[in-house]
C-alpha cells in the first residue's frame, strides 16, 4: 500500500498580531498555495495585568493594521483565517474587542466572510465545581488549588487545545476568533481536520507559532509550513531570509522548560526523534516527530488576581559621594521612609510594602549580579503597593522628601536629588499576580467553551 | 590559564520566561570545544545553577544538546511574575550571571 498523498500548506504571518509584517510576506504565501493563515493573539509572556484586566497588550489600531492585510487574504485565496487568545489574555472582553475590529474591516472591505468566535472565559463556579470532583490538578510548582483562590480571580480562562477551533472550522467558519488557545492549536486546527499526522501537525504548529522567529531574520516576516503524511517542510516568506536546520531546531528551545516534550490538551508532542534537514539553502524538511495521545484529555487555567495599587517614584543620583555609599544611603532611606509613615499614616509594616530598585547599580539582578564596576549615574524607583490606590500615593508622598533631600549618614548638609519628572508619583493602578498554574480533566474536549457563528452578511 | 567565561565561549546566551511559572535560559556555543566545556557535569550541574540563581538544586533541569552545541537549563521562577518585587518581567536579562561563570575545567 502506498503512503497517503497530499499537504496542507500554513500561512503564519507574525507571531504576535499587531507586530506586523510586509504585506509582501502575505502575497508570497498565497502565491505559494497556503491552505490557511494562522496568528497567535495573545500570550501571559507580558505578565498578569492584561488577563487580569481583561485589556489588550496590543494597540487597537496595529491590529487592525494587520487584520485587514489578513482578511483581504483570506477572502482573496478563499481559505480560512484562525486567530487565537484574543485581545492577549484570551478573555471574552479580548474575543469580543477582536470581533468588532474584525466587523468593522469587513464592513470596510466589503468582504462576505463568516465569523465564529469562541469564548473561553470560565466561571467561578464551575472551576469550584470541577474542583470538589476532583478533576483540577497542579502543575509544577504550584500546589493544589482551594476554592478562595478561584474566588480571588478577576478573569479565568481555559486554555483550547485544536478541537473547538476545528469544530468552527467544520462547521464552515471562514474566520475563527478564539479566546485562549495554545499556541499551536491555532496552527493545528485545520491541517488535523484535513488528516494530516499529528506529529508533524504539532511540531510544525509549534515552529510556526512565534512567526519568522525560526528563521535566520526573524524581524522580516513569518513562514510557511507544508505538512504531509511523513512530515514538514519549512520556509520564510521573505525572499532574503532563510530557514536552516539549526534556525528551526533552536526554536523548540524558546520559551519552553523542556524542548522535547511539549504538552497539548490532547497529548504529549515529542521530538526526541525528530531530524532537521535542509533542502536548500532557505527551505528545512522535518520528519520524525511524533505525538503520544493522552490518557485523559486536559485543560490549562490561567487566573490573576488583584494584589493590591501601585504608586511609583522615580529620581537619580549623580552626585559620587552618594554613589559610592549607596548601600548606607539605600539602609537610611528605609529606616527613615518606615517610620515617617507610621508617623505620619500610622500605618505599620503589614498594610504597605515598598520595593526600592536601583537602576544602574543592582536593580535587574540584586545579589545575582555577578559585576562590580562602579556606576556613572543611579535610577532610584520607588514602587509602593498598598490596598488602596489612595494608600499607596501617601506613603509614596511621604517618601518624597527623602526622593529629593536625603543624604548619605556621613554627610552634613541635604543635596537634591534629580527627579525625572514633576510630579513625582505616578498611580499605575491595580496589580495583579497570576494565580493558577493548574489543569482540569475534560468530559469532552469542548465542553469549556463556547463558539458562536454569525454568518456572511448579505450583499447587494 | 585566562578567565575565560562561558559568554566567551557563546554566540548567544539568553534568557526567557516559560510560562509565568518558570525560567529558561540557552547557551548557543560556538563550536565543538566550547560546547564540550558547557556540557561538562565539572562547569555546569544542578549545584552550580542553585549558586547562580538562589534556587533549590533539585528543581533544576538541565538539558545538554550536542547536535545544536546548546546547553539549556530550566528551573522555577524565584520571583512570580509581575510581582512586587519581579524586576525583569520577561526574565530577559537574567543570562548574565551564567554568562559570567568561568568556563575553566578544575585541576
Amino acid at each position: 500500500m502506498s503512503a497517503p498523498t497530499g499537504a496542507v500548506r500554513v500561512l503564519s504571518p507574525t507571531g504576535m498580531l499587531g507586530a506586523g509584517f510586509a504585506e509582501s510576506t502575505v502575497d508570497r504565501g498565497l502565491e505559494l498555495g497556503a491552505d490557511v493563515i494562522s496568528v497567535d493573539a495573545g500570550s501571559t509572556d507580558s505578565g498578569p495585568h492584561y488577563l487580569g484586566s481583561g485589556t489588550a497588550k496590543t494597540t487597537a489600531a496595529a491590529v487592525a493594521r494587520d487584520l485587514r492585510i489578513l482578511l483581504r487574504a483570506a477572502a482573496r485565496a478563499k481559505i480560512p483565517l484562525v486567530v487565537g487568545s484574543c485581545g492577549t489574555g484570551g478573555t471574552d472582553s479580548g474575543v469580543e474587542q477582536v470581533a468588532r475590529i474584525v466587523d468593522e474591516v469587513l464592513r470596510e472591505e466589503d468582504l462576505g466572510l463568516s465569523v465564529a468566535t469562541i469564548r473561553s472565559e470560565q466561571s467561578a463556579e464551575f472551576v469550584k465545581q470541577r474542583l470538589r470532583e476532583g478533576a483540577v490538578h497542579p502543575l509544577a510548582p504550584a500546589t493544589a488549588l482551594d476554592e478562595a483562590t478561584v474566588d480571588s480571580c478577576t478573569h479565568v480562562v481555559g486554555m483550547m487545545g485544536h478541537e473547538p477551533i476545528e469544530a468552527a472550522l467544520r462547521a464552515g467558519a471562514d474566520v475563527v476568533l478564539a479566546g485562549r488557545a495554545t499556541d499551536t492549536a491555532v496552527a493545528a486546527a485545520f491541517p488535523l481536520m484535513k488528516g494530516m499526522p499529528a506529529g508533524p501537525v504539532w511540531h510544525a504548529a509549534k515552529i510556526v507559532e512565534c512567526g519568522g522567529q525560526c528563521t535566520t531574520n526573524p524581524r522580516t516576516g513569518g513562514v510557511l509550513a507544508t505538512i504531509d503524511h511523513s512530515g514538514f517542510t519549512i520556509e520564510p516568506l521573505d525572499p532574503d531570509a532563510a530557514c536552516t536546520p539549526i534556525s528551526v531546531a533552536a526554536h523548540m528551545l524558546y520559551e519552553t522548560v523542556n524542548p522535547f516534550r511539549m504538552r497539548e490538551p490532547a497529548g504529549e508532542l515529542d521530538v526526541t526523534g525528530a531530524v532537521y534537514t535542509a533542502v536548500d539553502d532557505r527551505v528545512v524538511r522535518v520528519e520524525g516527530s511524533r505525538f503520544h495521545p493522552a490518557d485523559q484529555h486536559t485543560v490549562k487555567l490561567e487566573g490573576a488576581r488583584i494584589t493590591g495599587y501601585e504608586t511609583m517614584s522615580f529620581t537619580a543620583i549623580r552626585d559620587e559621594h552618594i554613589i559610592a555609599n549607596i548601600e548606607a544611603w539605600t539602609e537610611l532611606f528605609t529606616e527613615v521612609l518606615t517610620g515617617r509613615v507610621e508617623q505620619t499614616l500610622g500605618l505599620d509594616g503589614t498594610e504597605y510594602s515598598f520595593d526600592l530598585r536601583r537602576y544602574g547599580y543592582d536593580a535587574v539582578l540584586g545579589g545575582l549580579d555577578p559585576a562590580v564596576r562602579p556606576p556613572r549615574e543611579i535610577g532610584v524607583m520607588l514602587l509602593v503597593r498598598a490596598r488602596t490606590q489612595e494608600l499607596a500615593t501617601a506613603v509614596a508622598k511621604v517618601a518624597n522628601p527623602l526622593m529629593l533631600h536625603l543624604p548619605t549618614p556621613d554627610m552634613a548638609y541635604l543635596p537634591s536629588l534629580a527627579f525625572a519628572y514633576s510630579p513625582a508619583e505616578t498611580e499605575r493602578g491595580a496589580v495583579y499576580e497570576f494565580a493558577l498554574h493548574h489543569v482540569v480533566d475534560t468530559r469532552t474536549p469542548t465542553e469549556m467553551f463556547r463558539t458562536d457563528h454569525r454568518k456572511a452578511p448579505a450583499r447587494d | 590559564m585566562t578567565d575565560q567565561t562561558l559568554g566567551d565561549l557563546a554566540l548567544e546566551v539568553r534568557s526567557k520566561n516559560a510560562g509565568p511559572f518558570w525560567v529558561t535560559m540557552e547557551l548557543f556555543l560556538r563550536d565543538d570545544a566550547g560546547y564540550a566545556l558547557a556540557a561538562s557535569p565539572e562547569i555546569v550541574n544542578e549545584q552550580v545553577v542553585a549558586s547562580l540563581y538562589d534556587v533549590r538544586a533539585e528543581d533544576v533541569q538541565i538539558f545538554r544538546i550536542p547536535s545544536l552545541h546548546v546547553v539549556k537549563i530550566s528551573f522555577p521562577r524565584p520571583v512570580p511574575q509581575g510581582g512586587l518585587r519581579d524586576r525583569d518581567i520577561h526574565a530577559g536579562q537574567h543570562h548574565v550571571p551564567l554568562a559570567a561563570l568561568a568556563a575553566v575545567l578544575p585541576g
